[in-house]
């Protein structure tokens, strides 16, 4: 469509850290989706135990990492975006633009926080590599781990359905629009 | 000297069997409280401490606390009410692999020795049998009364894997340890006073 739009590769970049965190929890948090889509429906046996643990380990660093790109995200200012590429964009589209990056980050810390407290309700606490006990985010109590449970799970469909949508909307910015605004996250073309 | 001394000996064996065998008698009124009585295990998967317990079983006891080399104690656990309040779980415990329960629906634990080692604490050896295996098990007990209740409680560890309670590719003890961790708190009425 907006063939006319030039690439804007250089002004306006993401940092070096934004991009590698980025890449680095975006892999993750879909392979950690993968993971707990797949682990849900094994039946009990040592695999199921090994990878619910894997998954609980997974889910805490992914919490911490989460807690660090918010931080880095609130100090340091997002390049904004293109004057061209926004011109481009109609009003709903921006709305989408900031209100998907809002809940995937709310998501970010929900998802992990839901799966932590379902894991202290059902009394099964996280060591984390085996070795490390966290404490527990709420007291044993199933009734409330039942009621817990779905939640992580939908909240988990919702991060899902945000990442299509992201990733989605890059592609379109990449492919359709060929506005080059893929290039502000891409590593190594700095 | 010799028949003296065979006589004497004769005679003391004669009064302590008679002794003995009159005691679960004497202390038939020795009931346990069930509904306030306790027995769990704590086992660790992954490192994670799992707790699980018994909602069946009962005990046998006849002990005075003057004479507690005298007393004798015994348990029978239905292994079929072993629970982790987990439904998955609960579903798995009576298979063969774990408890076994179609074999082998009973644990039980029968005392063979009880030394005092302290106030109101006492060394309790006996033969724990699961699953069909029988371990020697040394059991620190420590009593407490309150009224006409005698409360005992304690923890020992046993090695699951001595007893079979997860074979084939749940013997692997980097994600069940070996070690199991048994805690009881058992109610009796009608135990002399400490």
């Amino acid at each position: 469509m907006n063939r006319s739009l030039l690439p804007q590769p250089q002004a306006s970049r993401y940092s070096v850290t934004a991009i590698t965190l980025h890449w680095v929890l975006g892999l993750a948090i879909i392979a950690m989706l993968c993971m707990g889509w797949y682990m849900t429906g094994l039946g009990f046996s040592p695999q199921r135990l090994k990878l619910y643990n894997w998954h609980k380990w997974a889910g805490v660093t992914l919490l911490s990492l989460s807690l660090l790109r918010l931080l880095w995200r609130l100090t340091h200012r997002p390049p904004q975006l293109p004057d061209a590429v926004a011109a481009a964009m109609p009003r709903w589209q921006q709305w989408m633009h900031h209100g998907v990056h809002a809940l995937m980050y709310l998501l970010f810390f929900l998802v992990p926080l839901l799966g932590w407290a379902y894991s202290s309700a059902a009394g099964f606490p996280i060591v984390f590599l085996g070795l490390l006990p966290l404490p527990d985010l709420l007291a044993v109590d199933k009734a409330l781990a039942d009621a817990i449970k779905p939640l992580h799970g939908w909240a988990a469909y919702a991060l899902a359905a945000l990442v299509l949508m992201h990733v989605a909307a890059a592609l379109k910015h990449q492919w359709v629009d060929r506005d080059g605004l893929l290039m502000r996250m891409l590593p190594g073309r700095g | 000297m010799m028949s003296t001394s065979f006589t004497r000996r004769a005679v003391l064996t004669l009064a302590a069997t008679a002794w003995l065998a009159g005691a679960p008698a004497a202390f038939a009124q020795q009931k346990l409280v069930p509904t306030q009585s306790e027995i769990g295990f704590v086992s660790k998967q992954m490192g994670v401490p799992v707790a699980g317990h018994f909602r069946k079983f009962d005990a046998q006891l006849a002990f005075d606390p003057a004479q507690p080399a005298a007393g004798k104690v015994a348990f029978t656990i239905d292994t079929g009410s072993a629970t982790l309040g987990v439904p998955e779980t609960d579903a798995e415990l009576p298979k063969p692999v774990w408890f076994d329960v179609a074999r082998f629906p009973q644990a039980t634990f029968q005392s063979s020795a009880i030394k005092a080692v302290g106030p109101a604490r006492y060394e309790v050896a006996g033969r724990l049998a699961i699953k069909g295996a029988e371990q020697t098990v040394q059991v620190p007990v420590a009593l407490a009364q309150s009224g006409e209740h005698t409360t005992a409680t304690g923890q020992f560890t046993i090695k699951r894997l001595a007893f079979k309670i997860g074979e084939n590719e749940w013997a692997d003890t980097s994600m069940v340890a070996d070690d199991v961790q048994v805690k009881f708190k058992l109610v009796f009425t009608g135990m002399p006073k400490l």
